[in-house]
C-alpha cells in the first residue's frame, strides 16, 4: 500500500512547462514602495489627475492597514520594499497596431500557445496580452467595436473612457475592502476593461492573458467587466510565469457588474509558477475578485481552475443585489509539493428569490494544503433565497490535507440553505483496477482526477476546457490517454 | 501459454500459496476450486499483481516472458485480463472513456495506432449487445451505482472489448442469479478460441455447467491437490470441500 502510494507521489511530481524566461529589455520603477512610486507610476501611464488622487487615496489607507492573517497558509513576512511594483518591456516604437508589437514579445506569447495575429487565432476568441506591468495589444478590438463593445486594456480606458471608468472603478471593492485591495488601487499597472452595451450578446470569448516576466516584480492588475441590461459576455483568464527561487507577489482585483437581466461568465485557469518541489519559489497569488448582480434577473458565474502558486489567497463573489439573481461559483483547486491554497467564495444574498450555486473540488497532494472557504449571507430582505454548496476533497497520498471552512449566515425564514461535504482518497484498488486494463499510474491519476473534477470542467467555454483539463494532468504529471 | 511453477506468495508474514503448479496451453479454459481461504483470489491477484502479495518463491511464464518482472500494465499489455471480484468505482469517469483509454493504451504496448473513433463504436455496439449492457449504463461513472450483476457484466463487457489472450475471471458468478450467470457465461465462451485461454476461478461449480472447462483443479491451504476435468466439478458440488479435506488428511497421515 504504502509503496504505491509512494509511486502515486512520484508521478504528481512534474515539471512546470512555462518556466521560461524571456531577455527583453524592462523599463522599471526603483524597488520599494511610496508615494513617489505611486505618483511614478502614474505618470508613466500619462494619467489624469483624478486617476492619481485616487490611486494616493489608497495608498494611504493601505499604510494604516495590516496583511490579513486568518486565512489557512504559513509565508514568511513579505517585503513590500523589495518589490519592483512597475516594470515594462522597452518596445522601440509604442506598437500602434498588432503589427508593430516586438517580434520578441510576440515570439513569447506564441510559445505559451496564445497568437497575437488574429488571422491565426480562432475567431471565437478576442485576447488581451499583459506582460509584468502593461498591456502589449490586443486582438479583434476594431469587430467588437462594431457592436458597441469596448475591449481593451485599463490603461487605455482611462484615457479614452474616463466616465465609464471613473463611474465603475472601485465601486465594488473599493480600496478600503481588504489589505490587498489597497496595495492594488495604489499600484496598480494594466488589466484588462469591457464594456458590453445594452441587449448585446459578445459574439465572442473575451480573454487575457497575463505574464509575469521581469525579476523582482510584483504584477498589480486590475480588471472591470460591465454588463448593461439584457447583455451577456463570457471572459477568459489565464496566466503564468517564469520559475525563480525568489517569491513573486501578484495582487489583482477584478470587478464585475451586470444588468438587469445581464449576464456574466468569467472563467479563470491559474497556472502562475507553483514553485519547486522542495517549496522554494512561486507566487504570491493575493486577489479578490467580486461580481455584483445589480439588476433584476441577472447573473454571475465564476468558474476557476487554480493549479499554480505558491500561495492562493482567493474568493471570487457574488452580491445577489437584484431580484431573481444567480451567483455561481465553480471551482477546481489543486495543490502539489508545498503549495498552499485558501480559497473558495461568498455568496451575498441582499435580493428576493435570489439562488446560489457553490461546487468546489479541492485536490491535494504531496505535502500541500488545500482549504476551502466560502460564506454564505442571506440578509433579511432576501426572501425565499436558495444555496447549495458542495464541496469535495480528493487526497493524493497521506502528507497532504484538505480543510473546509463553510461559513452560513442566515437572517431570514423563508430561505433554505444546503452544503454537502466530502473527502476522499485515491486508493489503491483503484490504480490497481486501472493498471490491470493496462492503464500506467500517472494516466490513472489524470482519469481519476479529472473525473473528479468533471462538474466543474464542464462549465469552462470549450476552447479552455481542453486546455484545462490537460493542465490538471500536467500540474499532477502526465498526459491524459 | 502460462506455466505457474513451485509459487509461494503471501501477505505480510502469512503465506498463503505453498507451491502452486500449473500449465495452461492456448485454447483450454482451466477452474480453480476450492473452499474459503484456499488462496484462489490470492492466485488470481499475484498474476494480475496486486501489489500487497509478495512471490517468496518460483517462477510464472506467460508467453515467453518472466510474468513476475513484468509491471502490472506491462502484463495487460501483454493480454492478460483479470474480471475482479470486486469491481472499483471511478466516479466522473465514464465506462466508455475507461475502456477506450485502456483499449489504446494496450494498443500503444504493441505498438499499434489508437483505434479509430467508428472502429471503437462498432466494437462497443457489438459487444454491448452480446453482453446486454445499455448504453446509458456506459455513460454512467464506472461501476458507480451499479448493481452486482451490472457490475459482474461490464467485467465480461471490458474483457471482450479488450480480447485478452489469458483472462482470469475471479470469483464473477458470485452474487449473480442464474440470467446473469447466462449473459456472463456466454461472453466468456464467446472469447474462447484456439489461441485463447480461461482461467475461472470459483467456488461453485455452477459457472462451469455454461463455462464447460477441460481441467478442474482443486486448491487446498495453498495447494494444487488435485486435478481432474468436469467430473471433478459436479463430484465436489455433491461431496462439499470436506472430502477433499479428508482427502488430504489422510494422504498426510499415510
Amino acid at each position: 500500500m504504502n509503496e504505491e502510494l509512494n509511486t502515486i507521489e512520484k508521478t504528481v511530481l512534474s515539471d512546470y512547462k512555462y518556466g521560461f524566461y524571456t531577455d527583453i529589455e524592462a523599463d522599471e520603477a526603483p524597488k520599494g514602495l511610496s508615494e513617489d512610486i505611486v505618483r511614478f507610476i502614474s505618470a508613466k501611464k500619462n494619467e489624469p489627475e483624478w486617476m492619481l488622487e485616487w490611486r494616493l487615496r489608497a495608498f494611504h489607507h493601505w499604510l494604516k492597514m495590516e496583511e490579513p492573517k486568518w486565512a489557512n497558509i504559513k509565508y514568511p513576512p513579505i517585503n513590500y520594499q523589495d518589490i519592483i511594483f512597475y516594470s515594462a518591456p522597452k518596445q522601440k516604437v509604442k506598437p500602434g497596431s498588432l503589427d508593430e508589437i516586438d517580434p520578441e514579445l510576440r515570439r513569447t506569447f506564441e510559445k505559451l500557445g496564445i497568437s497575437l495575429d488574429e488571422q491565426k487565432r480562432l475567431s471565437g476568441v478576442a485576447v488581451d496580452a499583459v506582460i509584468d506591468s502593461v498591456s502589449i495589444g490586443t486582438t479583434f478590438k476594431v469587430q467588437l467595436a462594431e457592436l458597441g463593445i469596448i475591449f481593451c486594456s485599463i490603461s487605455e480606458a482611462i484615457q479614452e473612457h474616463p466616465d465609464l471608468v471613473k463611474k465603475h472603478l472601485g465601486s465594488i471593492v473599493p480600496h478600503t475592502d481588504n489589505y490587498f485591495a489597497a496595495l492594488n488601487a495604489a499600484v496598480f499597472s494594466d488589466g484588462s476593461f469591457c464594456y458590453i452595451p445594452n441587449g448585446v450578446r459578445c459574439p465572442m470569448e473575451l480573454s487575457t492573458y497575463f505574464r509575469i516576466n521581469a525579476e523582482n516584480t510584483g504584477q498589480f492588475e486590475r480588471t472591470l467587466i460591465v454588463a448593461e441590461e439584457g447583455s451577456y459576455v463570457s471572459y477568459l483568464e489565464g496566466c503564468t510565469a517564469p520559475m525563480r527561487d525568489e517569491n513573486q507577489l501578484h495582487a489583482a482585483v477584478v470587478e464585475l457588474i451586470a444588468f438587469d437581466h445581464a449576464e456574466i461568465k468569467y472563467s479563470t485557469v491559474q497556472n502562475w509558477y507553483p514553485g519547486d518541489k522542495e517549496g522554494v519559489g512561486g507566487i504570491y497569488n493575493f486577489v479578490t475578485k467580486r461580481g455584483i448582480c445589480q439588476g433584476n434577473h441577472s447573473k454571475i458565474s465564476w468558474t476557476q481552475v487554480e493549479t499554480g502558486s505558491a500561495i492562493t489567497w482567493k474568493y471570487p463573489s457574488v452580491i445577489l443585489k437584484g431580484d431573481n439573481s444567480v451567483g455561481e461559483f465553480y471551482s477546481v483547486a489543486v495543490t502539489n509539493n508545498h503549495q498552499q491554497a485558501d480559497t473558495g467564495t461568498k455568496m451575498h444574498h441582499l435580493g428576493k428569490n435570489t439562488k446560489s450555486r457553490i461546487v468546489s473540488k479541492g485536490i491535494s497532494a504531496g505535502v500541500s494544503n488545500n482549504s476551502y472557504r466560502g460564506l454564505v449571507h442571506v440578509g433579511k430582505k432576501a426572501a425565499n433565497a436558495r444555496n447549495f454548496s458542495q464541496c469535495d476533497s480528493l487526497l493524493l497520498g497521506d502528507k497532504c490535507g484538505a480543510h473546509t471552512f463553510p461559513y452560513i449566515e442566515v437572517k431570514n425564514n423563508s430561505s433554505i440553505v444546503e452544503h454537502e461535504a466530502t473527502t476522499s482518497k485515491i486508493g489503491e484498488d483503484q490504480i490497481f483496477y486501472c493498471n490491470q486494463r493496462g492503464i500506467n499510474t500517472e494516466t490513472a491519476v489524470a482519469l481519476i482526477v479529472n473525473g473528479f473534477a468533471k462538474e466543474v470542467m464542464n462549465q469552462l467555454p470549450m476552447e479552455f476546457a481542453v486546455e484545462a483539463q490537460k493542465l490538471l494532468a500536467i500540474s499532477l504529471e502526465g498526459s491524459v490517454g | 501459454m502460462l506455466s505457474i511453477k513451485n509459487l509461494h506468495a503471501g501477505i505480510d508474514e502469512m503465506k498463503i500459496l505453498k507451491g502452486i503448479n500449473l500449465a495452461i496451453n492456448p485454447g483450454e479454459v482451466h477452474a480453480i476450486m476450492g473452499p474459503n481461504g484456499s488462496g484462489k483470489s490470492t492466485l488470481a491477484s499475484v498474476l494480475a499483481g496486486r501489489e500487497q502479495y509478495e512471490v517468496t518463491e518460483g517462477t510464472v511464464e506467460f508467453l515467453g516472458k518472466n510474468l513476475l518482472d513484468l509491471s502490472r500494465e506491462e502484463r495487460a499489455g501483454e493480454g492478460l485480463f483479470m474480471a475482479f471480484q470486486y469491481p472499483v468505482e471511478i466516479p466522473g469517469l465514464s465506462t466508455t472513456n475507461f475502456v477506450k483509454t485502456a483499449i489504446n493504451e494496450v494498443r500503444k504496448y504493441r505498438g499499434e495506432e489508437p483505434l479509430d473513433a467508428v472502429s471503437f463504436l462498432k466494437l462497443m455496439k457489438e459487444k454491448m449487445a452480446l453482453m446486454n449492457i445499455d448504453q446509458s449504463l456506459l455513460s454512467r461513472s464506472l461501476n458507480e451505482g451499479f448493481s452486482g450483476g451490472e457490475k459482474k457484466r461490464n467485467e465480461i463487457f471490458q474483457m471482450a472489448m479488450l480480447q485478452p489472450k489469458l483472462a482470469i475471471l475471479d470469483e464473477t458468478d458470485s452474487g449473480l442469479d442464474i440470467d446473469a450467470i447466462r449473459i456472463v457465461a456466454n461472453g466468456v465462451n464467446k472469447l474462447r478460441s484456439k489461441d485463447k485461454a480461461v482461467l475461472v476461478v470459483t467456488h461453485y461449480q455452477r459457472l462451469l455447467d455454461y463455462v464447460i472447462p477441460d481441467f478442474v483443479h482443486v486448491l487446498y491451504n495453498g495447494r494444487i491437490v488435485k486435478s481432474g476435468n468436469k467430473e471433478l466439478a459436479l463430484e465436489l458440488e455433491e461431496k462439499g470441500y470436506d472430502f477433499i479435506k479428508n482427502e488430504v488428511m489422510a494422504k498426510q497421515e499415510a
